[in-house]
């Protein structure tokens, strides 16, 4: 008997690792291992070209604290995070009118998902054409705009204006996240809050607004607390294809931003352990937000 | 926890009520309530202007991709007008289909097509099958070292993917894989992500099933392939759709490990086009058109799993 229930589990163990093998050699391979060996090659120095690495100890970091450049696209990264304020609000004030079971939600709700949808390659070179400062869709409206008006305004040179490349990226990001996957959060956050809260505070006299206040707005918070944990994530890691297709991170390093010095360090100058270096610091970065995120929510570990 | 501070909440608001009268007052109230703040004018009036603004909103959302496609219609020489009537800005002159077929002609499209369409389906089959797989092991089975092992996945999780990046060159470069698809492809089948997922949405599962199934002697492969597999759908779905859409959009991978044009996937295809052909907007919309058209069926009919989808990863924990 005794021997039965071992052998029930050997047989257990070694059909356990049989499911866990195919994933775990591709996790060994590919993931952690890379990670330990990303580690070692921040504290070298490697060209791919010559003999091999040369360890130089904390000379990337040093090098890297005193780049004028890398501290510049650090700026960059956290400027172009201003459009995560601008599209949660936005998401939360969709999510609660499509709450309101008007006729087309379903319809509605399509439409405002699309720019998610397809975000990638395509939709960055249209934007390229939507800011072209002569002809583009943008300048025209604004044009045209200014004309009803009876005045004469021309728009920007978006793209390739210093001060306005910028708000150029964080314009469309908006218009790309608004309606994407935060909204659908709060949708569905928004579906949760108990009805009685509200029957409740209307017995009170609450009007709209103060039923907002005193109810929705606390009882969404852990939603809104998530989405803007999870964005500051993804914003720090984010912006490269935009750069790629749309600037090529100018006009003067004005769109640059760590990923793409990354990517430019190990794949255009072979920095390869300046690179590497880079991203531990971009690591450490999000580290602490997800060490912030712990902090105030539990471990609950979502996605990322 | 929240779940908690909602039933306190809940708690003490009904005390207070069962404070506050008896039912049938609290009834009149909420009627008078009713009554004040939703006459039927004023909650039509308030509902057609929340209407209008959700319209205007989806016109400013869809306006792009119309001008893509009006652009995409349009002759060459057509784009940039000065001083045209404002329809004219959205209704090409004349429509030239032909930009369609052209884009085909003037970069092998064709290539950058079927290699988008094989590495993503490739990646999506591989990234599901070792997901389910290993989530299985996790959340089913139990062995010596699972609760470390699973944590180890968990810890990589938070790490950017541009730490891995740089050393899984390095490895592909010395095994000479560099331009290849095997490059494009195996570093994208391993996913802690989707393992991650789907080990939460098995825990969901209940077990009665699989027990009476192994009193029965049924082995585990079968359990995993008629029990939990089949009880899975929506989340084997919803991983497969997010799987293919990061993967068909993906344009920093493929840039760093091929380089000949005949291995592009469409995004760097795209890149490369507009490289060479940067000012031909019309074959450039037109190529961007057909780039995001199966990604757009896709969403159109599974919309629901993508829905399902966000509050799955999103809600739950």
């Amino acid at each position: 008997m005794k021997n039965g229930i071992l052998k029930d589990k050997t047989k257990e163990i070694v059909a356990a690792y049989a499911f866990l093998a195919p994933n775990l050699i591709g996790f060994l391979i590919f993931t952690s291992i890379p990670v330990l060996a990303s580690l070692g090659l921040s504290f070298m120095k490697w060209d791919l070209l010559s003999s091999g690495p040369q360890f130089v100890g904390f000379k990337n970091f040093i090098e890297l604290v005193n780049d004028p450049y890398f501290l510049k696209y650090c700026w960059n990264t956290v400027y172009l995070m201003a459009s995560i304020p601008l599209s949660m609000t936005g998401s939360l004030l969709l999510a609660i009118a499509l709450n309101q079971k008007l006729k087309g939600t379903v319809v509605f709700r399509t439409i405002y998902f699309l720019p998610t949808i397809c975000s990638g390659v395509a939709i960055f070179m249209l934007w390229r054409l939507i800011y072209n400062p002569n002809f583009g869709f943008l300048n025209t409206m604004i044009s045209s705009f200014g004309d009803l008006l009876g005045l004469k305004v021309s728009g920007p040179n978006w793209l390739t204006d210093e001060t306005w490349a910028k708000p150029a990226f964080i314009i469309m990001s908006v218009w790309q996240g608004v309606g994407g996957y935060n909204m659908i959060l709060y949708l569905a956050a928004l579906q949760g809050v108990p009805r009685d809260l509200y029957d409740a505070a209307e017995v009170d006299g609450a009007n709209s607004w103060q039923k907002f206040w005193a109810v929705t707005w606390p009882q969404i918070s852990p939603t809104t607390f998530f989405i803007a944990i999870m964005s500051l994530i993804g914003g720090f890691q984010a912006g490269f294809d935009q750069a790629y297709i749309m600037t090529g991170g100018g006009p003067n390093g004005s769109t640059t931003t760590i990923i793409f010095y990354i990517f430019n360090n190990a794949f255009n100058w072979y920095h390869m352990g300046y690179a590497a270096a880079i991203s531990w610091v971009l690591f450490l970065i999000v580290f602490v937000v997800t060490l912030l995120k712990w902090r105030f929510y539990g471990k609950n570990i979502h996605y990322a | 926890m929240g779940t908690h501070i909602d039933s306190l909440i809940r708690d003490e608001m009904k005390k207070e009520r069962e404070a506050s009268g008896t039912a049938a007052r609290r009834k009149y109230l909420l009627a008078v309530t009713e009554f004040k703040s939703r006459s039927p004018f004023k909650r039509a009036a308030q509902r057609s202007i929340l209407f209008i603004l959700l319209l205007l909103g989806a016109i400013s959302m869809a306006a792009p991709f119309l001008w893509m496609i009006s652009t995409s219609l349009r002759e060459a020489n057509q784009v940039f007008v000065d001083n045209r009537v404002w329809w004219q800005e959205w209704i090409p002159t004349s429509f030239v289909w032909q930009n369609y077929l052209k884009v085909w002609e003037v970069v092998p499209f064709a290539r950058f097509y079927v290699n988008s369409i094989v590495v993503s389906v490739l990646i999506t089959a591989g990234q599901v099958t070792t997901s389910a797989m290993a989530a299985y092991a996790f959340a089913r089975l139990r062995f010596p070292g699972r609760d470390k092992l699973f944590f180890g996945y968990l810890a990589t999780m938070m790490i950017p993917g541009a730490v891995t990046m740089i050393p899984v060159f390095i490895l592909l470069r010395h095994l000479g894989w560099i331009d290849s698809y095997k490059a494009l492809i195996l570093p994208g089948i391993f996913s802690a992500y989707g393992t991650f997922m789907l080990r939460q949405f098995f825990l969901t599962l209940p077990k009665d099933l699989e027990d009476a199934a192994k009193i029965d002697g049924c082995s585990y492969r079968r359990i995993f392939w008629h029990i939990i597999l089949p009880l899975s759908k929506p989340a084997l779905a919803t991983l497969t759709t997010f799987t293919f859409m990061g993967s068909w959009m993906n344009l920093m991978w493929p840039l760093i490990v091929v380089n000949t044009h005949t291995k592009y996937t469409l995004p760097v295809g795209l890149a490369y086009f507009q490289g060479v052909h940067g000012t031909d907007w019309v074959l450039l919309m037109a190529a961007s058109m057909m780039m995001i058209l199966p990604i757009l069926i896709v969403f159109l009919f599974n919309q629901r799993f993508f829905v399902e989808g966000i509050k799955l990863t999103g809600i739950k924990g």
